[in-house]
């Protein structure tokens, strides 16, 4: 019999059909450790129905919500859902380095899990050097 | 400069209002006309939060008719915003929009609400408070993105 799964879980929440294509991403490199995000869109849904949904999949146990744009509907109503909750974190500005450390490292405490993601996430964006 | 758009959008400040009319309007400010969020400081933190290169007000709707004048005659440029139709119509009340532009944003499907464009959903008593606010000298329209064609407010209401 397998252990329950006590490992932090992911959501991403973005515009469109960006956070069903980044999660399929995370699933063609890294494989089942996919299944701990879950993809949402902002799509045809207004500003309290997004809230809802969010709500509803967020559930109870430690989540990290990974947002596009922080002015965007969806990182506002990441905001808001989390806001009373101490486990329920939100990270915006995903990026799928991002998402791919954080399927192998959910075993981390929350705030300290959060921090690495933010610093994982920039240090991938670069311009390398390339000899031309 | 003065207030540079005057737009409906459920969502308020979001992407398509920061990044698409944002880039092309460069507001100093926006300013948020809603009472219900005039009087909540941790929404308003949310908001903010989401803009901090720009300053941000909310004001209640009756301050907001008070100050229509300081804002038209301000050199920064100001995006007016509100929630949903009747705010606006309030703000136009006695003909306070008349000649002004209104653009009408997102509003997204719910109950009683029928679509009328793919970003528009509107009920029985929004369509009534767009007759009201075009009857006070309002030129309303549809539009979501600057880029995008615009909707003449006679075309939207024909059933």
């Amino acid at each position: 019999m397998s252990s329950p799964d006590t490992g932090v879980r992911g959501v991403v929440l973005a515009h469109g059909p960006m956070a069903r294509a980044m999660v399929d991403a995370v699933r063609r490199i890294a494989g089942d450790k996919a299944d701990a995000l879950v993809p949402l869109s902002n799509d045809q849904k207004s500003p309290d129905g997004l809230k809802e949904e969010l709500d509803r999949t967020l559930g109870d146990g430690s989540v990290v919500v990974f947002t596009d744009l922080q002015s965007g509907s969806c990182g506002m109503a990441a905001l808001a859902t989390c806001r009373d909750a101490g486990r329920r974190l939100v990270v915006c500005g995903v990026n799928l380095p991002m998402l791919l450390d954080f399927v192998f490292h959910r075993d981390l405490p929350l705030d300290e899990l959060a921090d690495r993601l933010v610093e994982r996430g920039k240090a991938s964006i670069t311009r390398p050097a390339v000899r031309r | 400069m003065g207030i540079v758009l005057f737009r409906i959008d459920e969502r308020l400040i979001h992407g398509q209002v920061v990044i698409g009319w944002g880039h092309e309007l460069r507001p100093h400010r926006y300013v948020l006309v809603d009472d219900e969020l005039a009087a909540s400081d941790w929404e308003q933190d949310l908001y903010r939060l989401a803009v901090v290169d720009t300053e941000v007000e909310f004001v209640e709707v009756e301050a907001a008719r008070a100050r229509l004048q300081e804002w038209r005659d301000d050199s920064r440029r100001s995006i007016v915003l509100t929630r949903d139709v009747a705010t606006m119509r309030r703000l136009g009340e006695g003909g306070l929009l008349a000649g002004e532009k209104v653009n009408l944003g997102g509003i997204h499907h719910g109950p009683g609400r029928t679509e009328v464009l793919r970003y528009l959903h509107l009920t029985a008593e929004d369509r009534a408070d767009l007759t009201a606010l075009a009857e006070d000298g309002a030129h309303v329209s549809a539009r979501d993105l600057p880029d995008a064609p615009g909707v003449a407010l006679a075309s939207l209401l024909d059933d």
